[in-house]
């Protein structure tokens, strides 16, 4: 184990990979001369080249569309998105190009390919450069959305993407990157995807969450437990294809949940997770499930104002104490 | 090295133009090709009428010169790619009638298992890569294609086919672009039937002369006269041998006519296209320029004709026969193929769910 930054264990994850599979190749907006917008891809070019590792136009949509088509030839392209907000641009091709292929070629054409980037808010970017957009991609058939939080499962669940032969959407964190966190340097090693981890355990609630909201579920936790309230943290990881399991054996043993993510409350993950606990765990509930997540407003670029619109530990507590029907 | 072969082994359509045959076998080739295509259509018109084909379905009835002489230029190993006016490029390339009708009849021997339709016509062992129903959409794919030849060092070549209407959409500009900033073997060709859907070129076009297009991507661009299979031949062999041997795309503008509707849900004239410009367009026939062309030089009697298209009759009779006749996909295919890992529900369970 050494102990290293996401940034760095996504940047293992793509230098392994590289090397291990020369039909892999690395395709983005400033990936290789400049090193990444976010130094995601630091060093790479030179190790690898510029016919691995390729610079872009500032053309979303082409660039994931050429992804597109070298994978319907059988190279295993990473499209990385500067930001996943630039990406609304390039949907047509991770939706109707991406994600049909396999199923409108009845299986002729599958689609080794990963989409990756930046999602969610990060400090004071306003309203365009703020967004997660986990649900938009987890509602297409034919997408694995994965939602690593930690630098492990960012290095785990890259390369687990890496390796897949379907199209898999990979949401990081601008937040997330400077983040540091035990990582096994074995080269071997993946994160599969669709299965959760139990991050913390506690007997009186159950969170569930993914991604960036992982640290601030972990921080509510521990303050929580200060009050002597102890919850299990599952960590979904990937939000489709979705461990039910996970969710329900936790439900099941807590009776209590709370949902915790970054994006919007409409049609958003917490929805679909909220579905399956009442699908699944019916009987077991004594509280209504909770909610947390951004409020229902464009992200504001004012310091106070988007901090009220952000989740954070504060809410997730409240929120935790409201199911288990704890006063202040 | 892969070898020189002019048309793909398994296509019938163009077999008369392989190496080394005589300019009459081209001719017939050609002639039988075009003849294969239009009988199949008419076919697929009567049951699309009659509802045995559903959804929309977009016929390529006047531009089969454009197929035709394209196609008969590739290797087996070059990539084709196009938009839902598909189906004469795919029995062109290969596709059997019984494969391509048996698609738009929703079967399971359909060549896409009945899952695609009409529009998203695939056949990996053709390198037909579809088939695709979003204006300009496949463009960046094509360049993607190209990409991968390059990446590989391969000498394939993608040729990739739209209408007049796709270069006003960015993905065009975005893929021809990259494709030229990075030497890539694809050649784009637009299909110029002057009306993308009930909407004429100069309504929606500021530069008409759209070949112009090409300077803006430091590219070589052509324009040619579609409804002459030699003349599409001819300068399809000479972009191809461009993207082939020196790496350049190459953007090709063929002008031509659909004689049908823009789909089998409008009029072929009458709405948004006068019935004299249709009539005086359909006077340019590529079959008819052809059979003028093959009696005026020996090389065909009204006889020869008249076999060649009844054999194309009876095969698109056959394909018909053979669709209808064909089995529905399984419903164990509903879940099927959505990710290449197997499965992602059980039929079974999924119906017995919604009871």
């Amino acid at each position: 184990m050494t102990v290293m930054t996401y940034r760095d264990a996504l940047n293992q994850a793509l230098r392994e990979e590289l090397k291990r599979d020369d039909s892999v190749f690395l395709m983005g907006e400033e990936v290789a001369e400049y090193d990444g917008a976010y130094k995601v891809s630091r060093g790479l070019l030179d190790e690898f080249g510029p016919k691995r590792i390729v610079d872009t136009p500032i053309t979303e949509l082409g660039f994931a569309g050429v992804g597109v088509g070298a994978a319907m030839v059988g190279l295993r392209p990473i499209i990385e998105f500067m930001t996943w907000n630039f990406a609304l641009l390039a949907l047509d091709q991770v939706v109707n190009a991406a994600a049909k292929m396999s199923y409108m070629s009845n299986g002729q054409f599958p689609m080794p390919m990963v989409f990756r980037g930046p999602n969610g808010a990060a400090l004071q970017l306003g309203a365009q450069h703020s967004q997660a957009w986990e649900s938009w991609l987890a509602h297409i058939p034919g997408l694995k959305v994965v939602t690593p939080g930690t630098p492990a499962d960012a290095k785990g669940l890259l390369k687990a993407a890496i390796r897949d032969n379907n199209p898999v959407i990979v949401l990081e964190g601008e937040m997330l990157y400077n983040t540091k966190g035990e990582v096994d340097e074995n080269p071997d090693l993946i994160v599969p995807i669709g299965k959760a981890e139990l991050k913390r355990e506690g007997d009186h609630c159950t969170i569930v969450t993914f991604g960036k909201m992982v640290l601030v579920a972990l921080q509510a936790a521990d303050q929580l437990a200060k009050q002597g309230v102890n919850v299990d943290v599952v960590d979904l990881r990937t939000v489709r294809p979705m461990d039910v399991d996970a969710i329900a054996n936790s439900v099941a043993k807590t009776n209590r949940a709370v949902v915790v993510e970054e994006g919007w409350e409409v049609c958003g993950i917490g929805a679909q997770v909220v579905d399956y606990i009442q699908r699944e765990c019916f009987d077991d509930l004594d509280a209504p499930v909770v909610r947390v997540h951004q409020a229902d407003v464009p992200m504001p670029y004012a310091k106070n104002l988007e901090k009220l619109a952000k989740p954070d530990a504060a809410k997730v507590i409240a929120a935790v104490k409201r199911v288990m029907y704890l006063g202040d | 090295m892969a070898k020189k072969n002019t048309s793909s082994p398994a296509s019938p359509a163009v077999q008369g133009a392989a190496a080394g045959s005589s300019a009459r076998d081209t001719a017939v080739g050609y002639m039988h090709s075009m003849l294969l295509q239009r009988r199949f259509e008419e076919k697929a018109a009567e049951a699309y009428a009659i509802g045995k084909i559903g959804g929309f379905c977009h016929l390529y009835i006047g531009q089969e010169a454009v197929s035709t002489g394209t196609l008969s230029v590739l290797r087996s190993d070059d990539y084709v790619i196009t938009a839902y006016r598909d189906h004469g490029l795919a029995l062109v390339r290969g596709m059997t009638p019984r494969t391509v009708m048996a698609e738009l009849f929703g079967r399971a021997a359909g060549c896409s298992g009945g899952k695609g339709g009409s529009m998203h016509l695939f056949d990996r062992k053709l390198n037909f890569l579809g088939g695709h129903g979003i204006v300009g959409g496949h463009l960046p794919i094509a360049t993607g294609v190209g990409f991968a030849i390059s990446y590989r060092g391969g000498d394939q070549v993608c040729v990739c086919f739209f209408g007049e209407a796709a270069v006003n959409i960015g993905a065009f500009h975005e893929a021809l672009n990259m494709a030229s900033l990075w030497n890539l073997p694809v050649v784009f060709i637009i299909e110029n039937n002057r009306y993308g859907m009930g909407t004429a070129i100069g309504r929606s076009t500021a530069q008409q002369d759209v070949v112009k297009r090409a300077a803006a991507y430091a590219m070589i661009g052509t324009s040619i006269d579609g409804q002459d299979v030699y003349g599409v031949h001819d300068e399809m062999a000479a972009a191809v041998e461009r993207a082939r041997k020196e790496h350049r795309p190459t953007l090709v503008e063929v002008r031509t006519t659909r004689f049908m509707g823009h789909s089998m849900s409008d009029a072929a004239s009458g709405t948004y296209r006068s019935k004299q410009e249709l009539d005086e367009s359909m006077q340019r026939d590529p079959i008819q320029l052809l059979k003028k062309k093959m009696l005026a030089d020996g090389s065909l009697t009204e006889e020869h004709f008249a076999k060649l298209d009844e054999e194309a009759k009876v095969a698109a009779q056959d394909a018909w026969d053979f669709a209808d006749a064909a089995p529905e996909p399984a419903p164990e295919e509903l879940f099927a193929h959505v990710l290449s890992d197997g499965p992602t529900a059980d039929t079974a369970g999924y119906v017995e769910a919604g009871r």
